[in-house]
């Protein structure tokens, strides 16, 4: 086990493609860090060359303390999960298993014992004599993890472990790699384009976009305080709805957002929290709700200068909550960041013209709410967010770290680093 | 739902009806190719009077027709079981030689990176289109100045020669479709290129180096061309196929003799394939990766 430094880390391939810029981890021993970013965004290739699949062009990776840049794969003592798992088709789940074992010559005793403690942790007893062939998806992805945990590796690197497994599944095995990872306490860096991995995960999480790392913070500080439209938009599912608005200060010194027609109040805390919101005033702003920080007005009870009105256009009951989608009147955001996060998302087609956004909601499942009503939103503005339109970078100015360079630094000294 | 099911009830005989030419055509086929080697083999055991005054077919009437005497004669006589030895003495190391050689090159070619990786392939590739024949006065010259004319080790390395573009060619096609992330399993597992190669590449490879052995064996073992050339036709040293080509020059007459001798020399070549058919499994690579 072993810490795994990353520091200015770049990746140009020969035909001149940038895959990674300038990237600085620093996985201390233990840590799960989830690297996470719509696919092309460089998180594989950043992967991969601290595994020694890919050649590293810039900076330099650090595992243990030694800086292994030239050093082969095989000699780097790091164990990894592919996608694809990418079992030995011709062995059984016992050789699958044993393979590195047996490689590194150790007796067949001691090889038997690891191969069937793991095989024990991972439930896999019964098929050790399986070929891979006759194993379901699920059993396969377990080998996979098997033939990575036999080795007690300094670190293990899963690359999207479990992005072909059935949903169900999929739950399943994510709460069993975050058990195993925390007995082994084995550093790990996972790579996923699933921000629910992400977020359920990781001990930190790295979020990056077009091979620039973002921010890199615990899951909550990056749901909370995410550092440009991108972050934002990419944690949270639902997304985070993004308008345009205007901060506005009344006569009285009281402060309000604009968005269309309507006007949502804001309490002088958020001032104090975001300082720079000061410099906004009389400015367009984007700003960005959470699903779950609006509420149908005639549950949560109606609340002077925080609520909005906008037609239902669909209404989903999920059971334990009512996902509302509301044509909001207001000008929705569009900025590369959206762009690409709904490029991501599908090809979502987004109108930069339009005078309406959709917005979803998460109600309460006791609204009665009908498509096609009125509904009266509150909206819990304590919790908005604000963002430059711009840059995109969010608008705080006050000194609390939205970036974490060291996991247990819960209060550093880095400013958030927007990109 | 119950459109569906009623439909595929129905098209049950319906393809059953539409595969009925191909089973045919198949059928055919297979008659065209079995009804010689039926007669040939049924030909050899009777009796030179026999096989002289009537068809092969007729000596299902005549029960106890039968002898053993033309394999006697044309292994004793003509000295067809030294020959039986020397082919296989000429093929069998010069398969093993050439699927070896073409494994590591094709692993080579196709899972390394090195400068002129490419150019070697296309000129490997290249050497397929080359004619035999021009290469054999060179060939023969510099096989006489190191004493190699006449030697087994000679014509193995004739065969070897020979059979390596085409080899290369073949694994290599099927290397470079076996799915990377194997073998960057197992670098990360700890394997040395040379690891990867005997314990992933080469039994993954089970079909395609069975189907390069086959073609191999069978092309080397009927190979007239080279063994006459780079053997001689001397008797001690002489495959079956420059012994059974002699037979044909010298006795037109006793053809009953031949047809024992044909079916010697074609019976070692059917042991090979039915040997290596259990290599042929289907869906090697299955349950390796997803997708």
């Amino acid at each position: 086990m072993a810490e795994v430094v990353l520091s200015h880390v770049g990746k140009v391939y020969t035909d001149g493609t940038r895959a990674v810029a300038d990237l600085n981890l620093e996985i201390v021993d233990g840590e799960f860090l989830v690297l996470v970013g719509p696919s092309g965004c460089g998180k594989t290739t950043a992967l991969r060359m601290v595994a020694g699949l890919e050649d590293i062009s810039e900076g330099s990776v650090a595992i243990g303390g030694r800086v292994v840049n030239k050093m082969p794969s095989r000699d780097r003592d790091v164990a990894m999960v592919f996608q694809s798992y990418a079992l030995y088709p011709h062995l059984s789940v016992r050789d699958n298993i044993g393979f590195g074992l047996k490689l590194r010559k150790l007796p067949k005793d001691e090889i038997n014992s690891r191969v069937a403690d793991a095989a024990e942790v991972l439930g896999l007893a019964e098929h050790l004599d399986r070929k891979p062939r006759n194993l379901s998806g699920g059993q396969r992805q377990r080998v996979a993890m098997g033939r990575a945990i036999v080795r007690e590796p300094q670190a293990f690197l899963m690359d999207e472990p479990l992005s072909n497994l059935d949903a169900k599944l999929r739950v399943q095995m994510r709460a069993e790699i975050g058990r195993i990872q925390r007995d082994l306490g084995v550093t790990t860096i996972y790579v996923t384009h699933d921000q629910t991995e992400a977020m359920t995960l990781g001990d930190r999480v790295a979020v990056m976009r077009k091979g620039v790392l973002q921010q890199i913070a615990p899951p909550q500080v990056l749901y909370d305080r995410p550092v440009n439209l991108f972050v934002a938009g990419f944690i949270g599912s639902p997304a985070m709805n993004l308008v345009h608005a205007t901060l506005e200060r009344g006569d009285g010194g009281d402060f309000t957002v604009a968005v269309g027609d309507q006007r949502l109040q804001v309490s002088e805390k958020v001032l104090s929290e975001r300082p720079d919101l000061e410099r906004y005033v009389g400015k367009a702003v984007i700003v960005g709700v959470r699903p779950e920080d609006m509420e149908d007005a005639t549950v949560a009870g109606d609340a002077e200068g925080r609520t909005l009105t906008a037609p239902t256009n669909l209404v989903e009951p999920m059971g334990s909550d009512v996902m509302a989608h509301l044509t909001l009147a207001a000008r929705a955001a569009v900025t590369e960041d959206i762009k690409e996060l709904a490029e991501d998302d599908g090809g979502r087609v987004l109108d930069e013209s339009a005078t309406t956004t959709t917005i979803i909601a998460r109600f309460s499942p006791r609204t009665e709410l009908q498509v096609d009503d009125e509904a009266k939103v509150y909206v819990d503005t304590d919790r908005l967010h604000y963002f430059d339109p711009d840059d995109g970078t969010a608008i705080w100015g006050d000194d609390n770290p939205a970036t974490t360079t060291t996991p247990n630094t819960s209060q550093g000294t880095t400013e958030g680093e927007s990109t | 739902m119950l459109q569906r099911v009623s439909r595929s009830r129905l098209a049950v005989p319906s393809i059953r009806l539409r595969r009925l030419p191909v089973h045919l055509t198949v059928l055919v086929i297979a008659a065209i190719w079995l009804i010689p080697v039926v007669g040939l083999t049924v030909s050899s055991f009777r009796p030179a009077l026999s096989v002289a005054t009537t068809g092969w077919w007729k000596s299902f009437a005549l029960p106890g027709d039968y002898t053993l005497e033309n394999y006697s004669n044309a292994l004793d006589n003509n000295g067809l079981g030294l020959s039986l030895f020397n082919s296989l003495a000429a093929t069998v190391p010069a398969t093993v030689l050439t699927v070896t050689v073409a494994a590591a090159a094709a692993y080579g070619l196709a899972c390394m990176k090195f400068r002129f990786r490419n150019s070697v392939l296309l000129l490997t590739v290249g050497l397929l289109i080359v004619p035999i024949q021009i290469t054999l006065v060179p060939l023969l010259k510099i096989f006489n100045s190191l004493g190699l004319t006449g030697s087994f080790l000679g014509l193995w390395l004739a065969h070897l020669g020979y059979s390596l573009p085409f080899g290369i060619y073949l694994l290599h096609k099927f290397f470079s479709q076996l799915p990377r992330d194997l073998f960057e399993a197992a670098a990360m597992d700890g394997a040395s290129a040379t690891q990867v190669f005997f314990q992933i590449v080469l039994p993954v490879s089970r079909p395609a180096l069975a189907s390069l052995a086959i073609f191999e064996f069978v092309w080397n073992w009927n190979d007239l061309l080279t063994a006459l050339i780079f053997l001689g036709g001397f008797r001690e040293v002489a495959p079956m196929t420059v012994t059974v080509s002699n037979m044909v020059a010298s006795r037109g007459n006793g053809w009953e003799v031949l047809t024992a001798a044909a079916v010697l020399s074609m019976v070692v070549p059917m042991a090979m394939f039915i040997a290596m058919q259990k290599h042929f499994v289907r869906g090697m690579l299955a349950g390796s990766t997803t997708g």
